[in-house]
């Protein structure tokens, strides 16, 4: 054990930091989809689409006013306008123009309109950057490396994977759970969520709380795709992977729950990034396996919760 | 004792608080029909649910024909006799409602042969025969969301007959049946039962019904039975008509 | 409707036939109409009880490279569709043992991640699968007899149109008996089947090990007409393009999957010709003017006409 730690201590100090880092992206793709599916019950397979054209408009926008003399240090807040706009613009279009229409509809019906929907955006997407891949990272290269230290060695790290997408993530999460818990628009959603033929008995109006959840929810898909940006080239695909990872945590973690979703980014991106470095055969596989054995033990989900049926 | 069909000895169950089985003795006779009365949150429908293998109890047993069932599952409980109708009625909604019908006379004998409609076709003449004998003919092929809540009590009574059961349970099987039709429905229903020697153990509100149709009636009250005997006895009782029929009649 | 299925089945076969007569091309296309159809009727199975699975293409992907691997062992069409029917009904029967324990998005994510696994492992083990390049399937024996291209290709289109009425009458018979109503039954009062004495969970096993087969063998067909398979059969846009042809089809009677895998492949390969960079956009939009404004898909729309007729 020991002789391990020797040999690969540093690969799994690098593998925990990146963990750390995809498990913050991982969240906020996720939290969203999971809010969305809370409040609205759709499953929205686009939401991936949304990660990638979010990741895309951020990666333009970005090079488009680095080359008008945008100061390096703007680059952050930057991805997080880009990703805003690209929620703020889809999110009410989508929620009004196609799944106001299908509320009612069965559930397999849901799905596979925001299926349609993902097969036109992932079109959308390839017509408008096409299939070079496309890197802006000023924003990852401004704030440098920094040295961990681990052990008696030092793993260099970029600033911005060990500080920005983790302390966003967890931003977010301390956000939203205040939000939902604390404020009259959070505990309004929080009750459609849980019983919404009852929040509509009491007046609460449940199509501005849909459009407000999923604007939101698509906010936080485009910000995970803007922020994943400069840590990688943007390839068509990436919609596709982010959208599959991202039923993995809802479905791991319990539907419409928000810690549930943190503890089960944590687990998924830790366990990923750990196949990457040693067993990198098993890098897409481990999150259905820790899909599968947390399921296998609690059929809910992490912090679902168990539907009893009156008889 | 040879003339019990249904022993329970000693049955608690509590929700977090409340104990909705506090020591319940009752035996059921074979061939009588037992209405079990009381107010809304006594413990009725939890005693057909442990009966029934849908909750078990915390501690006492059950018996049926003298082998123990507490513990097993519905599924098994079913198998050996005793089926049940429900407060709300459970019907398969898409279903038409001989389709309901013809699922319970099919499940008797096991689903497993997908070739059933060709080598017994039996079974739907059965189900038919029985919609006939509940006066649900005329709505034989309506899908069993569309009809009203009394013919969904009927069919779903319907159902649980189909399966030829010793002993039958029934949650409140005449609320939601329309006051002008509701003697006429159990006096069916009684006919059809005393056909098939049917025991049956029924929870009522309607104390008309009960003292036309109950062998006997037990008083529940708090997850115990406070009364038991035959009805002209039992709703005749002061203390019984004070805590349980003066709510019903206020209800 | 249900009386005149038959006869619209002939009809439609008839159609197929003299198109796959008048262009070679058609006739490929068809085959693989025919093979996705029979795949769907176990979407279908899956639909009546209320199931939605995410992930089926797991099968086709288990059939085709049952083929692939086999061929050159085993070399005859007949022997191979066997095994892969059954190997994908073993498979299924496994992992059915598991997954039929949940319902609804927990079901439908399940048969997600094992479909992911399947593709990650066929993606990764290239020693064996030779990863995404895949494999070539070469012109095999059918019965004993050595076949050239054409002759060939021809008694595939026959055994994948004989199969599809083979089992099309099957599974109507299996959909009309008490196993089949109890199966509908899963749908809108699981818990009343146990209190009839009917397991519930087996009897959605039971449909489960028939919609791998059904997989298994729709998958075979695929690998003895496309003679080259990769992963991506197994990826999880696959199992999304067998919902949606089952929803395009029609949930209606079983020969719904054939006229929406028929549709889906013409339009597909139209729209890949006229627009290659959006054919997934045009699928898509089609996909949704059929849920919004045709709802029962092309089956429905067929059923109205008849009755129209009938007035």
């Amino acid at each position: 054990m020991a002789e391990w730690f020797q040999d690969n201590g540093l690969l799994l100090g690098l593998a925990l930091l990146d963990g750390l880092s995809s498990a913050g992206l991982i969240f906020l793709v996720a939290v969203g989809l999971n809010l969305v599916f809370g409040v609205l019950r759709i499953i929205n397979v686009a939401h991936g689409s949304l990660y990638a054209i979010g990741a895309y408009s951020a990666a333009s926008i970005g090079i488009f006013l680095s080359g008008r003399g945008l100061p390096d240090w703007a680059s952050i807040p930057t991805l997080i306008l880009s990703a805003a706009l690209v929620g703020a613009i889809l999110g009410p279009i989508i929620e009004r123009l196609l799944l106001r229409r299908i509320y009612a509809q069965e559930e397999v019906v849901q799905l596979l309109v925001t299926f349609a929907l993902f097969m036109i955006l992932e079109d959308v997407q390839k017509l408008l950057w096409g299939v070079q891949p496309i890197h802006h990272d000023t924003a990852m290269r401004w704030l440098g490396t920094i040295d961990v230290p681990f052990g008696a060695d030092f793993i260099p790290f970029t600033n911005y994977q060990l500080f920005v997408l983790p302390g966003i993530a967890i931003v977010t999460l301390v956000g939203l759970a205040w939000f939902l818990r604390r404020t009259l628009t959070g505990r309004v959603i929080v009750a459609v969520t849980t019983d919404r033929e009852a929040a509509t008995a009491m007046g609460i109006d449940a199509a501005k709380v849909f459009l407000l959840t999923f604007t939101f929810g698509a906010m936080l898909a485009a910000l995970g795709g803007a922020l994943s940006s400069p840590t990688a080239a943007l390839v068509p695909g990436i919609g596709a992977q982010t959208i599959v990872l991202s039923f993995a945590v809802v479905a791991t973690a319990g539907l419409g729950q928000i810690e549930g979703a943190a503890l089960t980014s944590l687990m998924m991106g830790l366990g990923r990034s750990i196949a990457v470095y040693f067993e990198p055969e098993l890098e897409v596989v481990v999150p259905y396996i820790i899909m599968v054995l947390v399921l296998l033990v609690r059929p809910q989900g992490l912090f679902g919760v168990i539907e009893t049926r009156r008889v | 004792m040879s003339d019990v069909l249904l022993q329970a000895t000693g049955l608690r169950l509590a929700f977090g608080g409340v104990k909705a089985a506090d020591g319940i003795d009752l035996g059921v006779m074979k061939g009588e029909f037992l209405a079990i009365i009381g107010p809304n949150g006594a413990g009725k429908t939890t005693f057909i649910n442990m009966s029934t293998g849908y909750l078990r109890p915390n501690a006492g047993e059950i018996t049926y024909e003298g082998s123990r069932i507490t513990g097993l599952s519905p599924r098994a409980i079913v198998k050996r006799g005793i089926a049940r109708s429900f407060q709300l009625p459970q019907l398969f909604a898409e279903h038409t409602v001989e389709q309901n019908i013809a699922l319970a006379v099919a499940s008797r004998d096991g689903i497993w042969s997908p070739l059933t409609p060709l080598l017994r076709p039996g079974y739907r003449d059965e189900a038919r025969d029985l919609l006939d004998r509940f006066g649900l003919s005329a709505i034989a092929h309506a899908r069993a969301d569309a009809l009203n809540e009394g013919a969904r009590k009927l069919a779903d009574i319907a159902m649980a007959v189909a399966l030829k059961p010793r002993l039958l349970l029934m949650d409140e099987p005449t609320s939601g049946v329309a006051a002008s039709e509701k003697m006429g429905v159990v006096e069916t229903l009684a006919r059809v039962l005393r056909d098939a020697q049917v025991t049956a153990v029924f929870v009522e509100h309607d104390m008309d019904v009960v003292e036309r149709f109950a062998d006997r009636v037990a008083v529940w009250s708090q997850g115990r039975i406070a009364a038991l005997g035959p009805p002209q006895q039992v709703l005749s009782d002061p203390a019984v008509q004070r805590d349980v029929i003066g709510i019903e009649r206020h209800a | 409707m249900r009386k005149i299925e038959p006869f619209l089945a002939l009809l439609l076969a008839a159609a197929m036939i003299t198109a796959a007569v008048t262009a070679p091309w058609l006739r490929f296309v068809l085959t693989i109409a025919l093979a996705k159809g029979i795949a769907v009727i176990g979407i279908l199975l899956l639909l009546r009880a209320g199931q939605v699975s995410f992930g089926h293409a797991l099968y086709i992907a288990f059939g085709a490279y049952t083929v692939a691997f086999l061929a050159p062992r085993y070399g005859d069409a007949v022997v191979l569709l066997l095994l892969a029917a059954v190997g994908a009904g073993l498979l299924g029967l496994v992992i059915g043992l598991f997954v039929t324990r949940y319902r609804q998005i927990f079901f439908g994510m399940l048969n997600l991640a094992m479909s992911m696994v399947f593709y990650s492992l066929l993606e990764k083990l290239y020693h064996y699968t030779k990863g995404s390049d895949g494999i070539r399937v070469e012109i095999m024996p059918i019965a004993g007899q050595t076949l050239d291209r054409v002759a060939y290709e021809w008694w595939i289109f026959g055994i994948a149109m004989g199969l599809a009425f083979v089992l099309g009458f099957l599974i109507r018979l299996y959909l009309s008996s008490p196993m089949g109503e109890a199966l509908a039954g899963i749908k809108t009062r699981e818990t009343r089947l146990e209190f009839m004495g009917v397991p519930a969970r087996g009897v959605l096993l039971a449909a489960y090990v028939m919609s791998a087969m059904l997989g298994g063998i729709g998958g075979a067909i695929i690998a003895m007409t496309s003679r080259h398979v990769t992963p991506l059969l197994s990826y999880w846009t696959s199992s999304g393009e067998l919902v949606f042809i089952a929803i395009l089809g029609g949930a209606g009677g079983v020969l719904g999957p054939f006229l929406g895998a028929a549709a889906y492949e013409l339009v597909r390969i139209y729209a890949a010709a006229s627009f290659a960079d959006a054919w997934q956009m045009i699928l898509g939009a089609v996909l949704l003017l059929v849920i919004l404004f045709a709802p029962g898909g092309l089956w429905g729309m067929a059923a109205r006409v008849m009755k129209g007729r009938a007035q």
